[in-house]
């Protein structure tokens, strides 16, 4: 629900012509920072969430992995991911979590896609909620989002993800995740100190012989606001399929950019051309003589077709 | 012009009671389908879904609209299509069209019962509305959103947009030229044409309609049309 009077609002979908709270300019940006080298999988964060947003998912079935459920859905709005990788050059067994959910993209594909007046907003803290009450359940924002994070429900068709806890946050407080995590792998506060915090850390942990550990903060969408330390950050697709270079597709980009404002050129164009034509021209209207014509065409016909009898 | 009349005027029959119907079916379901299509193209036509009782609605209506029109278009169209096969008048019709938009008619091809033009129509929207429905069930989140992946949505998602905004086009060029070229309006309204019309737009088709008239009528009836009013 984004109708937090103590959150600014940056932008809202379909709504371009709304501009930003004044206070969006000084809101600090926030950001979580999920540390997977410090999480253990244990999915309390997951039960968090459940608890705080008052979700109730189907009960599942067992597919032989710690992952349950198997995937986001509308009422599974974070999902501990389990991979087991081994590396091709060692051999070495491993075994990689990571918390899946909406990323809070800074240029979120969601807000673009959306058809919807304010059914999707973006706080000046850079938090992208959705407003299930101005949702119209076109399930665009499924297409537009470059991380495959949305869920459609199927009962009340509507979409849902991760709120970052926007109701929390607009009250100081930090998302139910982070609360509960119990080896600190979730931080939460402003970027600029999540940031800091993750250079620390991948300093770290390339000191322990991880030496593509880096922070994943895709540029291609303008970086995220949930952010993650990565021990293999030269491959995120190894941690449930986190795309390396995530971006809004460029068939998203012309659909609701170029296509739109040029559809619209060429159908007023249109319904302009007509009328100018009508003005100018004016109508084709058929003149008397033509009726005579064909009144001739018609004798002259029967003239040349011979009745069935012989006669003319 | 009008000096040389004596008053007597043909009446041509151009369409079907079912045809009228099935036509005017079919331009409805299209206006619902463009209104509510535009609500959710462009946020500047967001409030044309108050129409269909707000966002939800509109965007629920929308795909079975568009079922029922390609259903119904299909049984307008499948009758006309030896109609609207091209031909040479129809190049020549087209390379002379520029007489034919400012209204002058010397030296024109003699034409059959659809001009260049309304083949294009048909020819546009056979092509459109087929694209249209298969873009637009990949884009049904509802019951097809697991039918196709999600880049493939994506693209469905652009060619529907832009095959609507093709179609919208041609419909707009389409009811300007039935209001442009006087007297069409009452083919598909009323069902015929005056002998004058046909003569003057369609005289191969006049000719082949007055032929089978003139085969068809009664041994006894002395020449005279018992239709002619």
């Amino acid at each position: 629900m984004p109708d937090y009077p103590s959150l600014a609002i940056l932008r809202r979908s379909a709504s371009d012509h709304i501009p930003p709270d004044a206070r969006a300019t000084h809101e600090p940006a926030l950001a979580k920072l999920i540390d997977i080298s410090k999480c253990v999988g244990c999915k309390a964060c997951q039960s968090a969430c459940e608890e705080w947003n008052n979700l109730r998912g189907p009960i599942g079935i067992n597919t032989g992995t710690l992952q349950n459920t198997p995937d986001l859905g509308p009422e599974t709005w974070t999902l501990m991911t389990f991979d087991e990788y081994e590396d091709p050059k060692t051999g070495d067994p491993e075994w990689l979590f990571r918390k899946d959910g909406c990323m809070h993209c800074a240029d979120p594909g969601c807000l673009k896609a959306c058809p919807s007046p304010g059914a999707i907003v973006q706080y000046a803290n850079g938090i992208v909620d959705f407003n299930e009450a101005n949702c119209i359940g076109c399930g665009y924002c499924i297409k537009g989002c470059p991380f495959n994070i949305p869920r459609y429900g199927k009962e009340d068709r509507k979409a849902y993800k991760c709120t970052m806890c926007s109701d929390r946050v607009a009250v100081g407080l930090e998302p139910a995740c982070v609360k509960t995590c119990p080896t600190g792998a979730i931080n939460f506060g402003t970027k600029t100190a999540m940031v800091a915090h993750a250079g620390e850390r991948v300093e770290e942990l390339k000191w322990r012989g991880f030496d593509h550990a880096a922070l994943y903060d895709p540029p291609g969408v303008g970086g995220t606001h949930v952010m993650y330390v990565l021990p293999h950050a030269d491959q995120p697709e190894r941690y449930g399929g986190l795309p390396a270079d995530p971006r809004i597709s460029p068939f998203v980009r012309v659909w609701k950019g170029t296509a739109k404002i040029a559809g619209l050129a060429v159908m007023g164009l249109a319904i302009v051309a007509s009328f100018f034509h009508y003005i100018t021209v004016g109508p084709d209207e058929v003149p008397a003589a033509a009726e005579d014509e064909a009144v001739a065409l018609k004798h002259e016909v029967e003239d040349e077709t011979p009745l069935p009898d012989g006669r003319s | 012009m009008e000096s040389g009349s004596n008053g007597a005027m043909l009446t041509i029959p151009r369409h079907s009671a079912f045809q009228r119907l099935n036509h005017w079916l079919t331009a409805a379901l299209f206006v619902l389908l463009a209104l509510s299509g535009m609500a959710m193209y462009h946020p500047g036509f967001f409030f044309l879904s108050a129409l269909f009782g707000g966002g939800t609605s509109a965007r629920d209506i929308h795909p079975w609209l568009g079922i029922a029109l390609a259903a119904s278009f299909f049984v307008l169209a499948v009758p006309m299509v030896l109609r609207n096969i091209w031909n040479r008048d129809d190049l020549r019709w087209t390379l002379l069209f520029w007489r034919v938009a400012t209204n002058r008619h010397v030296g024109l091809p003699e034409l059959g019962k659809y001009n260049a033009g309304q083949k294009g129509v048909y020819w546009a929207m056979a092509c459109l509305i087929p694209i249209l429905l298969i873009s637009g069930l990949a884009a049904w989140e509802e019951y097809f959103g697991a039918w196709t992946s999600i880049p493939t949505q994506r693209k469905a998602l652009l060619i529907h947009s832009v095959a609507a905004v093709f179609a919208i086009t041609i419909i707009i060029v389409h009811i300007y030229a039935a209001i442009w070229i006087q007297g069409t309006m009452r083919a598909m309204l009323r069902g015929y044409v005056t002998g004058g019309w046909a003569w003057l737009h369609h005289r191969r088709w006049l000719r082949d309609t007055l032929v089978r008239a003139a085969e068809a009528r009664p041994v006894n009836a002395g020449g005279q049309d018992p239709d002619r009013d």
